[in-house]
């Protein structure tokens, strides 16, 4: 079995394999994601780093996009 | 061959002892409002609508394209993870043709408010949309009011004008506030009209003005190119007008449109409105004065006239 670790994904307590990148991590939550940003411990998480990084024991993530707003 | 191009009999007529012609009157001109720059941006239209409140897309896309706006604010908020199939705002907005100007809504604290700007421009650096080079500075000091948070907006501001961000920021309508703002490198200071989505208009057109004099008066230490955006409040045509009329450049708006109950209809009228005040504002209205003053002459009346008093 594959261990776990947990994170903090959009404010709620998720958790993931090891050695889970971002990338897979956008992939499985939202597969038809076009504009999106991602956000690991307060700090942007450029697009081009989502395949490197893997997703750490205690990540606070963030996933967000835009709405309608004023 | 040589007549073809004669288009009217004009031979019979000729013969007729008619007066000249009226002279050609001048043509009126077109009154083509220019662009209006806001930093490394411009703007073809001077009202900015935002994209929140719709009933629907539709009526959001309808909406703004009959307020001729080029730019359209918007939000930045977590993904849906539950809901991922969910229609996306992005799928409704045009964006060869709308400039977006995220914002920072929702948040209270200089912190917040920067790391918000920070994913919008990541968002719309993905899609590839000029708007990741500027936001909509908001930072909130109270839920219920709306009203900004001085100090939180002039460290946002600080920090995301080091950051490389154009920086629209949102602010009451202190006028020494606002000079702060531009002090801080704003691209543009953003004044209240009154609190957001209230409809109450430009509830301190003195404080308006006061604003516009020291941002854009060069005897206050302005410059007439810095530019004033009356943003919030506004709930009909005539705040709009009166905000330009004032000499602001232009008006954020949302609410006063979208929550109409014909949207599309109000996003006409403000565009008609902000035209208005925009040329309005360069005709040197007339001082009011308590007394009247006759359209039509005196002289050659037949009537006998009464003067109260006299």
């Amino acid at each position: 079995m594959t261990p776990e670790i947990r994170i903090e994904l959009n404010g709620q307590p998720a958790s993931v394999t090891t050695g889970t990148t971002v990338a897979d991590l956008v992939s499985r939550t939202l597969p038809n994601a076009r504009a999106y940003a991602v956000e690991v411990n307060r700090s942007v998480l450029s697009r081009r780093d989502h395949a490197e990084r893997k997703v750490r024991d205690g990540d606070r993530i963030e996933i967000v996009t835009l709405v309608g707003g004023g | 061959m040589a007549t073809a191009s004669r288009s009217s009999p004009s031979s019979a007529a000729a013969d007729v002892d008619l007066p000249e012609a009226m002279p050609a009157t001048a043509q009126t001109p077109s009154f083509a409002i220019p662009p209006l720059s806001v930093g490394s941006f411009t703007l073809k239209n001077r009202l900015v609508v935002g994209t929140g409140k719709y009933r629907d897309y539709e009526s959001m896309q309808r909406a703004l394209d009959a307020s001729g706006c080029d730019a359209v604010t918007v939000a930045v908020r977590r993904e849906r993870l539950v809901d991922a199939q969910g229609r996306s705002l992005l799928d409704h907005l045009d964006l060869a043709r709308y400039t977006i100007l995220p914002n920072t809504a929702g948040c209270f604290s200089a912190e917040d408010a920067v790391r918000v700007a920070r994913l919008g421009r990541e968002i719309l650096d993905s899609v590839d949309n000029p708007g990741k080079h500027w936001v909509k500075l908001e930072v909130l000091g109270d839920k219920k009011t709306l009203l900004p948070d001085p100090v939180g907006t002039l460290e946002a501001c600080r920090e995301l004008v080091k950051d490389g961000f154009c920086v629209l920021c949102y602010s009451s309508d202190d006028p020494i506030m606002a000079v702060r703002l531009r002090d801080a490198g704003a691209a543009s200071v953003m004044p209240a009209g009154s609190p957001i989505g209230s409809g109450r208009g430009v509830a301190n057109p003195a404080n308006i003005a006061l604003i516009l004099e020291l941002l854009k008066d060069k005897a206050s230490g302005g410059d007439p190119s810095y530019p004033v955006i009356v943003d919030a409040g506004v709930g009909t045509p005539s705040d709009v007008t009166l905000a330009m009329e004032l000499g602001a450049d232009g008006v954020l708006l949302n609410t006063g449109i979208a929550h109409a109950q014909d949207p599309v209809r109000m996003a006409h009228a403000m565009k008609l409105a902000l035209e208005s005040g925009y040329h309005g504002a360069r005709s040197g209205r007339i001082g009011k004065k308590l007394h009247a003053s006759a359209s039509s002459p005196w002289e050659g009346s037949i009537a006998s006239v009464v003067i109260h008093g006299e």
